[in-house]
């Protein structure tokens, strides 16, 4: 019985009650069963409904995937499970505020690359910027590695928020 | 609905009585005194108070398991709600729906350290099937019937309701209905229709096909059982159970090869790795069955049927999934299968039962009897003889013991068999006896034990005897834990670590300590008449069964091996068990 082995990286979009500890319980589930967080956000989406979104992105093989998606479907105030990357085509977006410190050159190129990310500066000293960038995770990821040579001196990231694509409710 | 101001201790009874609940199991404490109060003051609710919160557990358990309703439990805040966790962790295990109401500290005291406090929500979080913590008591009511509402629908399980001591006191409105709709959890009943007609297609067209049933069969209702029997007969297919499925389908029956899995019959796991055709309804493809999964039932097309869909394709990959309540699919099944007027392949199924017949010859369950000491197997089988015809409930403990009545008792009826498979805890049979014996009152109530097993909750003999419970406590006496000693034989040289029942009571004494009755048998020849004696003691009886000490239990899956390299009996080798094997439970 060959399993396909790969490991594969999912959006997950989860509708649940706005209840005290339902975060907890989701957490629970993914180190419970072993199951991997990359990142997780969660807000109320609703507050006439008391819905809250979680939106959480894991890794695993296909049937991992599965797994977690039954799992989270089977809690009790869980209203909707979405896999965002095989059921919709959606949208990502993450935020993340950079802290870089230098002088001179590097305070220069700095800003000049974060001109090309489209990022804004929200904090500045002598020495010192905050830039606040909004984008795909890769792009997150690819502006970090940049400043990283520059002085970078802190991250601090929301994690993916994902919406479906076209007029449907998710 | 006449709106009514109460307490909530009243509205917890209230609520109980309106869910039809008439037994609760439970221990008083500090924090849920006011219910305490509420309970000596009404004549509805029947109390049984345990020795220990995790008896209470067990016995709501075996109370659930032997009727199909719900169990009810009541412990204090702090030691008594953490005291209940083993219980509950059992229950989710084994999808047994039992409602756990556990006191708490006053609100403004709560995350304070007070004085038995615990964070029960926190705790009970991740062993139960949800848990509410009560902030008042305008919610209160509606908390309760939502609580039985998701313990008892989908996939059964435990739930916790936290209740503060204030909310106890607090008065609040009592204008809800037991019968609510719920908002996200809403469990699938009716399996698809097209999978269902797939799957009877594959069965009719089987060669070889087998019927792997669990104890979703059991959880489904009387209903479901009869519907598989119905279907099974019609078929006349082979059928094997696991462990929490006995007595879905009688054992008496032809077609019946007994349990199937690490200490299953030679037949039913050598049919399930042959077979083209595996039936799954109500069963979960557990390790103890599996055995090695890149070697399980390698030639076969795999249906199943299952209640809860995170079972479905979670430890081997099936053909065609079925969510759904087995009656409502074995239902489905026998429509489609009588409307097609589906005949199976007489021929192929001739051979494959000569295939079996010939595995059944190999009496994977014999062994050998003497005229000094006493086979654990023989008291079981003996014991079954002599309580052939009674209405009979049997609980068991863990290990050695358990295999052997799984092996050796056998079951015509569903809810008559209540063991402790997926969690396996050790003490729970004696409380979950007391459960059962308070649900039949007039039933024989037999938990078959190990001596190292029976003393983890001995103490709740004194609930057996204070409520004049007539529970039959069977040890089989063999001053090992037997099921690790077996393993430390085959595993590791025989090297006995700790296995060995130190410091044994005297049973006999003790039982009559408690003030019930204890009965000796040590030859063979005692064996009958001890067994006879112990049936008609009215009352509470401890029966020291002194068994053969070295007797292992076969057949036996060793761990790592697959499920049809099954060992038979003590292999003057030694068996070996793989590197990979030893790391396994």
């Amino acid at each position: 019985m060959k399993k396909d082995e790969t490991i594969e990286r999912h959006t997950i979009s989860v509708l649940v009650d706005n209840e005290a500890g339902v975060l907890a319980r989701v957490i629970g589930l993914f180190s419970g069963r072993g199951y991997n967080i990359e990142s997780l956000t969660v807000a109320e989406v609703d507050q006439a409904e008391h819905t809250s979104r979680i939106t959480v992105v894991t890794s695993g093989t296909p049937m991992v995937i599965e797994q977690i998606k039954a799992q989270l479907d089977r809690l009790v105030p869980v209203h909707r499970v979405m896999d965002l990357t095989v059921e919709a085509k959606a949208v990502e977006r993450e935020m993340a505020l950079v802290k870089v410190a230098g002088t001179g050159e590097k305070r220069v190129e700095a800003l000049r690359l974060s001109d090309a990310f489209r990022a804004r500066v929200i904090d500045t000293t002598h020495s010192s910027f905050i830039f606040e960038v909004t984008g795909a995770p890769d792009k997150i990821d690819a502006f970090i590695g940049l400043m990283r040579p520059l002085g970078l001196v802190d991250v601090s990231r929301t994690g993916v928020v994902a919406i479906a694509r076209g007029p449907e409710a998710m | 609905m006449a709106a009514q101001e109460l307490t909530g201790a009243e509205i917890v009874i209230k609520a109980l009585v309106d869910q039809g609940v008439d037994t609760i199991f439970g221990y008083p404490g500090g924090a849920v005194l006011p219910i305490y109060d509420a309970l000596f003051q009404q004549n509805k609710i029947r109390h049984i108070l345990v020795r220990h919160e995790q008896g209470a557990v067990h016995a709501a358990e075996g109370y659930a398991r032997s009727t199909g309703k719900p169990g009810v439990v009541l412990v204090t805040s702090g030691p008594g709600a953490t005291n209940a966790v083993t219980g509950l962790t059992d229950a989710l295990m084994d999808s047994i729906p039992i409602v756990c109401l556990t006191g708490q500290v006053a609100t403004h005291l709560i995350g304070s350290d007070a004085f038995q406090e615990a964070d029960t929500v926190g705790i009970t979080r991740h062993c139960t099937k949800h848990n509410w913590l009560v902030k008042s008591a305008p919610e209160l009511a509606r908390v309760m019937h939502e609580a039985f509402y998701v313990a008892t629908h989908g996939r059964p399980g435990p739930v916790v309701i936290d209740i503060p001591k204030d909310v106890q006191f607090e008065k609040a409105e009592y204008a809800v209905s037991p019968h609510i709709t719920h908002r996200t959890y809403r469990p699938r009943m009716k399996g698809d229709i097209d999978k269902i007609r797939e799957a009877v297609d594959l069965i009719a067209n089987a060669k070889k096909p087998m019927f792997y049933t669990g104890g979703g069969v059991i959880n489904s209702g009387t209903v479901a059982s009869q519907l598989l029997r119905e279907f099974v007969r019609l078929t006349g297919y082979p059928i094997t159970s696991t462990l929490m499925g006995l007595g879905a389908y009688p054992a008496s029956d032809k077609q019946w090869l007994g349990m199937l899995g690490m200490h299953g019959t030679y037949e039913a796991n050598n049919a399930m790795h042959d077979c083209d055709v595996l039936i799954n309804i109500g069963a979960r493809f557990d390790d103890r069955v599996t055995g090695r999964l890149d070697a399980f039932s390698p030639h076969s097309k795999k249906i199943h049927v299952d209640i809860d869909a995170s079972s479905i394709n979670k430890n081997v990959r099936v053909d065609v999934g079925i969510i759904g309540d087995c009656a409502h699919v074995l239902e489905d099944m026998l429509r489609i299968w009588k409307s097609k007027a589906r005949r199976p392949d007489k021929a192929a199924l001739a051979d494959w039962w000569k295939q079996i017949e010939i595995w059944r010859d190999r009496k994977s369950l014999s062994y050998k009897t003497n005229d000094e000491v006493i086979k654990p197997q023989q008291a079981i089988q003996r014991l079954y003889e002599l309580t052939k015809g009674r209405e009979v409930y049997v609980t068991t403990e863990v290990g050695q013991h358990q295999m052997w009545a799984a092996q050796h008792f056998h079951f015509d009826e569903p809810n008559r068999w209540m063991t402790s498979g997926g969690l396996g805890t050790m003490g729970y049979g004696m409380p979950a006896a007391i459960g059962a014996q308070i649900a039949h009152p007039d039933a024989l109530v037999v938990d078959i034990a190990g001596e190292a097993s029976i003393l983890m909750n001995m103490q709740e003999l004194s609930t057996a005897v204070q409520f004049m419970l007539p529970v039959k406590i069977f040890i089989l006496n063999n001053e090992y834990m037997g099921m690790v000693r077996q393993w430390q034989q085959l595993l590791h040289e025989g090297r006995y670590s700790h296995s060995y029942s130190d410091s044994l009571p005297d049973f006999v004494k003790l039982a009559e300590a408690y003030g019930a009755t204890g009965i000796r048998a040590e030859k063979p020849s005692e064996l009958d008449a001890a067994i006879k004696k112990m049936i008609e003691t009215p009352g509470p009886v401890m029966f020291d069964c002194r068994v053969d000490q070295l007797e292992n239990c076969y057949p036996m899956i060793p761990s790592g091996a697959a499920h049809n390299e099954m060992i038979l009996g003590d292999d003057p080798d030694g068996a070996s068990v793989s590197e990979e094997g030893k790391m396994l439970v």
